[in-house]
Formats: C-alpha cells, sequence, structure tokens
C-alpha cells in the first residue's frame, strides 16, 4: 500500500523553537477543531483510566463472597461515579472529540463552522467534569469531608431528594452534568452548522463519508435528547433548594416522572454512542477490505431511521415500573423495530466484507471484534425489549452484560480501531503494530470472560449495584471469573498506554496515506497544516483520493 | 481466529443457558431453600410463562446469531489477503437492491411474529385487578426490609412471604399489592415471577401460583440506597395444611412466659418499642419489622444473617455491623441487658 503523490497535499512547514509557555498558552487558547479534538480525546483517555480503575475495584470487591474491601457507601459511590464519567466524561468527549478533528477534514473544509463555540464547549465539558469530581473532597461543603454522589448514574427520584440523599453529592452529580451538557449541545450545533455549510465544491450530502452522514445524526440527536435531561436537572434542582415538589413523593410528586425524563434522554444517548461507532466501522472496514462500502444509500437512510426510531422507545427501560399493557405493548414493538435497521448495517458491513482482501491490521481486528460483539448485543437487546422477558432480566446483571457489549464491545472496540487508524494522522507517526496487536488480544480475552460471564449471574438471579453477596447463593464463581478478565482488560490497556508514547517518541513516520485510504483526510499532510488544505479540495465522488488514484476507473461512474 | 471467538461465545452463551437449566432440575428437595434463583428453573406461573416465552426469544437470536456470525465467519475467512496477492484491488461492488430488500423484510417479518407473541404474553401475565378468589398480600418496601400484610387474614410480618402451595384441582393464586415507604424498591422472585417495581405514590401488582412447596429467595432488585445489598425477601411456599398452621400461629398475639418477665420489662422500657410491634405488649412502633413472631423468621435484617440466639444478640448490640448503615440504632445497652432482651425476642416464636 503506498501513497501516491496527490496534487492535494500541503506544504511541510517547519515550525520555530517556542518555549513550553507559549506552547501551553496555544494549547489552552486554541480555536483550532484539530488541536481541539485533540484535548477531548486526550481528556476522555483519562477519564477512562479512571473510571476503568473505579469498575476493577468494584470487581476487586466481587471477587469474594462477603468481601469488605470496600464499604457499601464508598462501593455505592464507585458504580454512580463509574457510570456517570463513563457516558458523560469518556462516552462524549471522545465521540464529540474525534469528530471535532476528522469532520472538517473529511469534507475538505479548514475548521468548524464556529471555532469559538467549539474551544468553548470543550472547556464546558471538562469543567463539568472537574466539578462533578470536586464532589469527592467538597460535596459537603465546608462543613465536613466531600462524599461522591451515590444515587447511581440515572439517579432515580425520589432517593435524589433532600429527604433521602443528604449533604450536595448529589447536586454536584446535577451540575457536572448539566455544564457538559451545554458543551455537548454546542458541540452537536457546531457539528450540524458546519456539515450543512462548510463542505467543499463538488461535495453534495450524498457525497459526504458515512463518517460524516452518521454523526449529522448523532448531532441532531444530541440536540432532542439533551434538551429534556437539562429540564428534569432543573427541575430536581427546584425540588432540592427551592421547595419544589416535581419527583418529591411524599408531597404528591411523581417519581415516574423523572424516569420518562431521563429515558428520553437516556436511551438516545446509547445511539448518540453507538452510532459513532458505526461510523468509524463504516469508514475502516472498506479500506481494509479494499472495497467501497456496500449499500451506502442504504446506509444513511438505516442511519436516519435509528435515529428517528430511538427517539421513540426509552420506556423499555421502565418495563418494570408498572406502564400497563398497551404502553409496554407499545414499547416492545418499537424497541424490536430498531433491530431492523440496525441489523441492515450489520449485513452492510458484511456485504462490504464479502469480495474484498482482508488486510487484518489493527484497526481491522478491533473492528471485526465488534462486528461479533455488536451482533450479540443486538440480540441480548432484542431478549431486554422482549417486555415478559425483560420482566427477568432488568436490574439485573444480564442487563449490565449487555450494555457493555454495547458500549466497550460496539464502542470502545471502534474507538480502538479509529485510534489505531488515525493516529498517524494526528501525529504523523505510526502506532506500533505489535503492541498493537498484544493490545487487542488481551482486551478482546479480558472483554469476554468479564461480560459474557456476566450474563451468567443475571440469569442466576443477582441484580446490579449490590456491593455484597452471600456465599450460598453460588454467584463467587461467577464473579471470579469476571474478575480476572478484568485483569486481562487492565493489561491490554497498559500496553495501548505504552504504544502511544512509544508512537509518540519513536514511532514510524506514516506519510500522509498510510492505509492507502479514500478519505480527504489522508489527501493533506500527517498531522495536517493548521487550515488543513492548501487549497480547497474539489470531490467528484464519495471516495475523492480513489477516483485520484484509479483514473481509469473512478467512483462517480457507479455512484 | 474469528472463528475461535465464535466458538467461545456461542458455547458459553449455550452452555450457560443449560447449566442453568440443569442446576434449576437439580435443585434439590423441597424444603431446602434454593438460594440460587435461576430464572430458568421456574415454580409458579407468570415465571413459568415467561420461561416458555424466553426459551423462543433465545431460538429465534440463536438462529439469528447463528447465521450472522456463520456468514460473518466465512467471509473473514474466505477473504483475508492470501499470500500469493497480486495486489490489485478486488472488484468494486457497489450495493444489490434485491439484498438490501431481502434484508430488510426478513427481520422485519421477524419483529413482526415475535412482537405478536410479546403482546400476548404481556397481555396474560399483567393484571391491573384481583380476581375475586385470590389471596391479597400488601407488600411495603422499606429502605432496607420488606412488610407484609395479609388484610383477610390479620397478619403483619416480616422478610418472609407465606404462600400456600397452588394445585391445577384447587389453585389458590396470591395476589401482591405493591406499595413503597419511601423510595423505590422492586419485588423480585426469580422463580416465581418476573419484577415489579414498588414506587412510592403508586400500586403496583404482581401474582404468584407457585406449584411447588419450598423456599425461594429473591431480593431487592432496584437501587435504593446504601443498603440495596442486604434486601432479601424469602418466600415459603407451604402446603394448604401448613399454611393453615402458619397463618393461626401468625394470628396469636405473644405469649409471654414468666422466665423472661425481666427481659420484657426491659424491652418495653428502651427506645425499640419507638419502632417496633410486639403485638400483646403495649409496643406498636411501627417504623421496623413487627416482632410478634420474630423467631419464626429464618433470617434477621432482611437476609443479613441467621436467625438464631447468638446473631439475635450480636445484631441488638450493633445493628451496623452487620448492615452498614441501617436505619436501627445500636441501643448502647450492657451486655447482660442484651442478654435479658434477646433471652424475651427469643421466645416470641
Ligand atoms: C429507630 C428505630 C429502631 C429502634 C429504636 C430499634 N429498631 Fe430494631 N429495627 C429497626 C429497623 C428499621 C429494622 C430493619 C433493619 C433492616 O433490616 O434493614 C430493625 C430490625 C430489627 C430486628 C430484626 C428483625 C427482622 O425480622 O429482621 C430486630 C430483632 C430488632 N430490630 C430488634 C430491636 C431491639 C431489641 C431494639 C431495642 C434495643 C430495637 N430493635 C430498636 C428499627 C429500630
Ligand atoms: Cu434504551
Ligand atoms: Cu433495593
Amino acid at each position: 500500500m503506498s501513497s501516491a503523490d496527490l496534487p492535494l497535499h500541503a506544504s511541510v512547514e517547519v515550525p520555530p523553537a517556542i518555549s513550553w509557555t507559549d506552547r501551553l498558552h496555544g494549547w489552552v487558547a486554541t480555536v483550532d477543531h484539530k488541536r481541539l479534538g485533540v484535548l477531548y480525546v486526550a481528556s476522555g483517555l483519562v477519564f477512562l483510566l479512571v473510571g476503568g480503575s473505579q469498575a476493577s475495584m468494584m470487581r476487586m470487591q466481587l471477587f469474594y463472597a462477603g468481601n469488605d474491601l470496600l464499604s457499601p457507601e464508598v462501593f455505592n459511590r464507585f458504580f454512580t461515579v463509574h457510570g456517570t464519567s463513563m457516558v458523560f466524561f469518556v462516552g462524549m468527549p471522545l465521540v464529540i472529540g474525534i469528530a471535532n478533528y476528522l469532520l472538517p477534514l473529511m469534507i475538505g473544509a479548514r475548521d468548524m463552522a464556529f471555532p469559538r463555540l467549539n474551544a468553548w464547549g470543550f472547556w464546558m465539558f471538562l469543567f463539568g467534569a472537574l466539578l462533578f469530581y470536586f464532589s469527592y473532597v467538597g460535596a459537603d461543603g465546608l462543613y465536613g469531608a466531600g462524599t461522591a454522589p451515590d444515587v447511581g448514574w440515572f439517579a432515580y427520584s425520589p432517593l435524589t431528594g433532600k429527604a433521602f440523599s443528604r449533604g450536595n453529592s448529589t447536586d454536584y452529580w446535577v451540575l457536572g452534568i448539566l455544564v457538559a451538557g451545554f458543551g455537548s449541545i454546542s458541540a452537536a450545533i457546531n457539528m450540524i452548522a458546519t456539515t450543512l455549510t462548510m463542505r467543499c465544491r463538488g461535495m453534495t450530502l450524498g457525497r459526504m463519508p458515512l463518517f460524516v452522514w452518521m454523526m449529522l445524526v448523532v448531532s441532531w440527536l444530541i440536540l432532542v435528547a439533551m434538551g429534556p435531561l437539562t429540564a428534569a436537572q432543573v427541575m430536581l434542582l427546584f425540588d432540592r433548594f427551592l421547595g419544589a415538589h416535581f419527583f418529591d413523593t411524599q408531597a404528591g410528586g411523581d417519581a415516574v416522572l423523572w424516569q420518562h425524563f431521563f429515558w428520553f434522554f437516556g436511551h438516545p444517548e446509547v445511539y448518540i454512542l453507538i452510532i459513532p461507532g458505526f461510523a468509524y466501522a463504516s469508514e475502516i472496514i472498506p479500506v481494509f477490505s479494499r472495497k467501497v462500502i456496500f449499500g451506502y444509500p442504504v446506509m444513511v437512510a438505516a442511519t436516519c431511521a435509528i435515529g428517528l426510531l430511538s427517539l421513540g422507545v426509552w420506556a423499555h427501560h421502565m418495563f418494570v415500573v408498572g406502564l400497563g399493557k398497551g404502553v409496554t405493548s407499545w414499547f416492545v414493538v418499537a424497541t424490536m423495530l430498531v433491530g431492523v435497521p440496525t441489523g441492515i448495517k450489520i449485513f452492510n458491513w458484511i456485504g462490504t466484507i464479502y469480495g474484498g482482501k482482508l488486510h487484518f491490521r489493527v484497526p481491522m481486528l478491533f473492528c471485526t471484534a465488534f462486528l461479533f460483539q455488536f451482533l450479540i448485543a443486538g440480540l441480548t437487546g432484542i431478549m431486554l425489549a422482549a417486555a415478559p422477558f425483560d420482566w427477568q432480566l432488568s436490574d439485573s446483571y444480564f442487563v449490565v452484560a449487555h450494555f457493555h457489549y454495547v458500549l466497550i464491545g460496539g464502542l470502545v472496540f471502534t474507538i480502538f480501531a479509529a485510534i489505531y487508524y488515525w493516529f498517524p494522522k494526528v501525529t504523523g507517526r505510526m502506532l506500533s503494530e505489535r503492541l498493537g496487536r498484544w493490545h487487542f488480544w488481551l482486551f478482546v480475552v479480558g472483554f469476554q470472560l468479564t461480560f459474557t460471564t456476566m450474563h451468567a449471574q443475571g440469569l442466576l438471579g443477582m441484580p446490579r449495584r449490590i456491593y455484597t453477596y452471600s456465599a450460598d447463593r453460588n454467584w463467587e464463581i461467577w464473579n471470579q471469573i469476571t474478575t480476572t478478565g478484568v485483569l486481562f482488560q487492565a493489561l491490554g490497556i497498559a500496553v495501548f498506554v505504552c504504544a502511544i508514547f512509544h508512537a509518540l517518541r519513536r514511532g514510524e513516520p506514516a506519510g500522509d496515506d498510510p492505509w492507502n485510504a479514500w478519505t480527504l483526510e489522508w489527501s493533506t499532510s500527517s498531522p495536517p497544516p493548521e487550515y488543513n488544505f492548501a487549497e480547497e479540495p474539489e470531490v467528484k465522488s464519495r471516495r475523492p483520493l480513489w477516483d485520484l488514484k484509479h483514473p481509469d476507473d473512478p467512483d462517480w461512474r457507479h455512484e | 481466529m474469528p472463528r475461535l471467538r465464535l466458538a467461545e461465545s456461542s458455547l458459553l452463551f449455550v452452555g450457560l443457558a443449560f447449566c442453568t437449566r440443569v442446576a434449576g432440575a437439580l435443585s434439590g428437595p423441597a424444603q431446602a431453600p434454593i438460594s440460587t434463583p435461576s430464572i430458568f428453573a421456574p415454580v409458579s406461573r407468570p415465571a413459568v410463562v415467561i420461561d416458555a416465552y424466553a426459551w423462543l426469544v433465545v431460538a429465534v437470536c440463536g438462529v439469528i446469531f447463528v447465521l450472522v456470525a456463520g456468514l460473518l465467519c466465512f467471509a473473514l475467512l474466505r477473504f483475508r489477503l492470501r499470500g500469493d496477492d497480486d495486489g490489485r484491488e478486488p472488484p468494486q461492488v457497489y450495493g444489490s437492491n434485491p439484498l438490501e430488500l431481502a434484508w430488510t423484510l426478513i427481520p422485519l417479518i421477524t419483529v413482526f411474529l415475535l412482537s405478536l407473541v410479546s403482546i400476548r404474553v404481556v397481555g396474560e401475565l399483567q393484571l391491573e385487578t384481583r380476581p375475586p378468589d385470590w389471596m391479597p398480600v400488601t407488600v411495603v418496601g422499606h429502605q432496607w426490609w420488606w412488610e407484609l400484610h395479609y388484610p383477610e387474614l390479620g397478619i403483619t410480618t416480616a422478610n418472609e412471604l407465606h404462600v400456600p402451595v397452588s394445585d391445577p384441582a384447587s389453585p389458590r393464586p396470591t395476589f401482591l399489592n405493591l406499595q413503597s415507604q419511601d423510595v423505590i424498591h422492586s419485588f423480585w422472585i426469580p422463580q416465581l415471577a418476573g419484577k415489579m417495581d414498588v414506587v412510592p405514590g403508586r400500586q403496583n401488582h404482581v401474582w404468584v401460583e407457585p406449584a411447588r412447596t419450598g423456599v425461594y429467595v429473591g431480593q431487592c432488585a432496584e437501587y435504593c440506597g446504601t443498603q440495596h445489598a442486604n434486601m432479601l425477601l424469602r418466600v415459603v411456599v407451604h402446603t394448604p395444611e401448613d399454611f393453615e398452621r402458619w397463618a393461626r400461629g401468625q394470628q396469636r398475639q405473644a405469649v409471654s412466659e414468666a422466665s423472661v418477665a425481666e427481659g420484657r420489662d426491659l424491652f418495653l422500657r428502651t427506645a425499640c418499642v419507638s419502632c417496633h410491634t410486639v403485638r400483646g405488649t403495649p409496643a406498636a412502633g411501627r417504623v421496623g419489622p413487627d416482632l410478634t413472631h420474630l423467631m419464626s423468621r429464618a433470617t434477621l435484617g432482611a437476609g443479613a444473617l441467621r436467625n438464631d440466639a447468638a446473631n439475635l444478640n450480636a445484631w441488638i448490640q450493633s445493628p451496623d455491623h452487620f448492615k452498614p448503615g441501617v436505619h436501627m440504632p445500636a441501643m448502647g445497652l450492657q451486655d447482660a441487658e442484651i442478654n435479658l432482651v434477646a433471652g424475651f425476642l427469643a421466645t416470641l416464636k
């Protein structure tokens, strides 16, 4: 796979030596979408390590029946902080950050539509996250040691009311997410504006890379879903500070109202996190299969369908709250329907692979595992959508297994694929293939050990969020396998961290187009100059670089 | 490599379902508590119906898994880059409308059929009102224990639900009204019925119709605060005669033996009475479990520890030690006083 000399190439500059304060100032004050993208991804990865450590501690606590490594209070805070972090301070920044970096490059733009809003969004996210974590020292104000929130990441009322959650830990939960949420909303607005107005010449909507399409749908979902969450959080603050009774059941408020608000956000949030995974896979699988994506228009349609349907299924998280037959049936059907466009995507990826020449480099390895794991996640999702089955599975470890299959098996695996794939573009250096393979295999084995067994605990009646269980329940052996898997995952992550530092210091130079790929970001230098493209590119098809490399059989003849 | 992972996950999945089945089938004689309540070892009607339905769903998903994963494995192996590759790009295939139509319609039909079955099962199992001859029981969730009332029998107890066995000849189902005193809990006895949340300000319902005597264990399934992990509920299914005997025993007031009069007086003088009821004495607190027939129950603290004399002593001395965060304070009694109080409680059969 050698790179052709491409006309869109930017000239390579050698920056003059600058002091570290200037460099720091450069990063803090930057409005460059690429630098902000790197900041997002770097902070997301740091929080991934933090959230992962909390998970490891919880798994150690559950290794033995009746273990007393963690007190119930500490354990309950850990699962709250872990869940909240992974969704809001890991998933969101990674997804937004990767798009922030790539989206303008992929559509041949020089930056996002609103560069300063972009910077604002990042800092809102970061300070929201820091505010949330500050609860560990400050939640009881000046009067005592702090405590992190312990109400679970979906913070069901009335447990969050003043009567049951004293002190200020719940307020930190509310405010941290509220602030970070403003960041997400601004990022969504920015991505929509950029996609709709800044595409280069010739890039019609129908020629946008699938990545861009999918991030467009994700941005809309963020806009629609974030509002209700913000509203609910403000209502909760009213309850806690102004004497309102929205969720205060002792004064006639409604506990289930919170759940409707939360899951009206919470379910689309799942798609806000997994559609970007689809986006990475849809760029990476074709390149390593050496084939054009199968059924591009259908993929776009399926993504839009998933986006729309995902807004009408939220109450499948509430099948055990007592919805009544009619409502339950509606949400069963709607949820199962989401399986159809999702299935279409899997089939189209298989269609892409079929008949290709598969290069199993590290990004493709991660995508391959993703396909299997996401298939399983989808099928356990159908089981959970089947309400009567869900009455048994809901709130058990089966659910924990299911959504980790989605969010790790689906999202984290594709994020790793994306990092191995685009790291050369961002830094100009390759990540080590050898370390990457170690990372992959350790992580796959660890993931399967941990999360495949977790289904069993659920089927055997183990509810989630319990800090202890007695030995006579025979859950110990399953929990021990689960915890052992964590060790492998942690080793995998350690190798990954090494691979990054290794590459930054001694990585092989990547060149502009190390994977012989087809989208516009590979036409500029690695790393791209601040202005991305020396001159505005012009495209005639979905794969502009394919057209350049194969003038005899360009894509636009077939589209 | 993909083949390995497929084999591994599918084997585990199938094996797992199988194991839980076998474990359920093998799980001991009727009276031994089954403390690993597999959802695939149901003994009562909602759970039995759910079990059959669940296997249908698992089967459908299993077939889909085998087909799709098989296709994927085949594609991955067949089209991997060969050593003798000529370096040319493979033929570019942009899509196929018949294929897209096929893999849209077939899943749509599957979803349609599965939905119909699901709606039927939902309709069959969700009951909003109590059929006239079913025994009503009110279950009140507290942080972190269960209060149980039998309005027709005039019984109040805690953490142990007793119901008669039901056989087709003379069905005796029990209809449970779920209420909460504080936050949301969830009622879940996997072998008897699916879960149902216990929501403050609402009335939810669930019903059971156990076909086998025995003790079935479950626990609160919705996170409800510090001691969510120690909020167990045991359901004891009796033969009709045993159930009558149990009910008669529970209906009695506490009988005071002269030998523990000192302990009784001490109990009545301490703050215990502001939280606990012992019928037949002035103690009428409603904050904690009714202790009138404490010793008829198998556990203390909603399953936190076994109920015997030594544990009773230890619990009164320091409930927080067994259930950190519990809403019962250590009363700061002397050892001798604790012995007296516990001695009295130990007679409450
Ligand atoms: C402030 C209220 C309060 C006081 C005072 C109190 N208890 Fe309790 N007690 C509780 C609560 C609440 C529980 C249930 C704890 C749980 O399982 O989470 C409980 C549980 C118990 C249990 C276990 C019952 C069971 O079935 O699991 C016993 C026995 C008991 N208390 C005895 C006593 C005695 C003896 C005293 C006086 C020395 C006392 N309690 C004082 C609130 C109180
Ligand atoms: Cu959902
Ligand atoms: Cu609970």
